[in-house]
């Protein structure tokens, strides 16, 4: 159990040139990317995106995160709104060569955790030293 | 000899950056209050943020919050007082270097103040895609009631 008081994290909105079609605001997930030997993981906080609506590419060394919400925000009268509803894009540039046929990708509680298995030329190799 | 009053920098500029984000939100709430018109977002800062709609007979209360189980979720209803509470979890990764590490976890108590009684009987609660839906609905004596006039 940890003790820290957990803040809330404002949901940055993306900015860019090309406008969006639909008018939603667009929001920067936030991610925790971390490398092991044989992989690098990513998992991105997107709340309000249903796993059929996630979308990974990886195009050369790019790879684009987009989530798109399930719903507009619900009608009724507000009475507080503490967050908007929107979608989700992120884009990162890999530095490492990847096995793009066994990247794998899950959706969990609006958790997104995609597994990128580093390519056989990048893994570390240890070199064994032979007594001569 | 003229005299300028500063506001208060006894806690330096952070301290006056939060001090002029204060008289902002209250700003806000004023016009909000004024108006009728909820501003586009407003943060209480405390942890989970939510979204409150009020419709003929339910209150709707919405809580962004992903990666959290809903077994480490405890929701409870006193009066018109609406508690969540509960803990983030982030998972330890071992024998792994960090590149980015911006999510955060930790533990959050949050009360709210309901706009009417709530029937606490009721209360529907569903967790989907990270997102807590509380549909409350209204207590009998704070639901509008129709009446219908006779013709005589």
């Amino acid at each position: 159990m940890t003790d820290k008081d957990l803040q809330v994290q404002e949901k940055k909105e993306l900015q860019t040139e090309a406008e969006n079609t639909r008018d939603v605001p667009v929001f920067i997930p936030p991610v925790d990317i971390y490398e092991s030997d044989g992989e690098l993981t990513l998992l991105a906080d997107m709340p309000g995106v249903p796993p059929e609506n996630v979308e990974i590419d990886l195009n050369n060394n790019q790879l684009t995160i987009k989530g798109v919400a399930a719903k507009p925000e619900n009608g009724g009268r507000a009475l507080l709104r503490e967050y908007a509803v929107g979608d989700y894009y992120r884009q990162f540039t890999l530095s490492e060569a990847i096995d793009r046929g066994k990247i794998a990708a899950s959706m969990k509680d609006g958790v997104l955790r995609v597994v990128l298995p580093k390519a056989e030329a990048a893994r570390p190799r240890k070199i064994d030293v032979k007594a001569a | 000899m003229a005299r300028i009053r500063y506001p208060n920098f006894t806690y330096g500029f952070p301290g006056m950056i939060h001090e002029f984000t204060r008289m902002r939100r209250d700003m806000e709430r004023l016009f909000a209050d004024l108006t009728g018109v909820v501003p586009d977002t407003l943060s209480s800062g405390v942890f989970p943020a939510i979204n409150v709609t009020e419709d003929g007979d339910d209150v709707r209360v919405e809580a962004e919050m992903p990666g959290i189980h809903p077994e480490n979720l405890d929701i409870s209803v006193t009066g018109k007082t609406l508690t969540l509470r509960g803990e983030r979890k982030l998972e330890e990764v071992e024998n792994a270097g960090y590149h980015r590490r911006e999510r955060r976890g930790g533990c959050f108590h949050k009360a709210v103040t309901l706009p009417h009684e709530v029937n606490t009987e009721k209360i529907a609660a569903t967790f989907k895609d990270g997102v807590l839906t509380l549909v409350l609905p209204k207590a009998e004596h704070a639901a509008p009631k129709r009446i219908t006039v006779k013709a005589a």
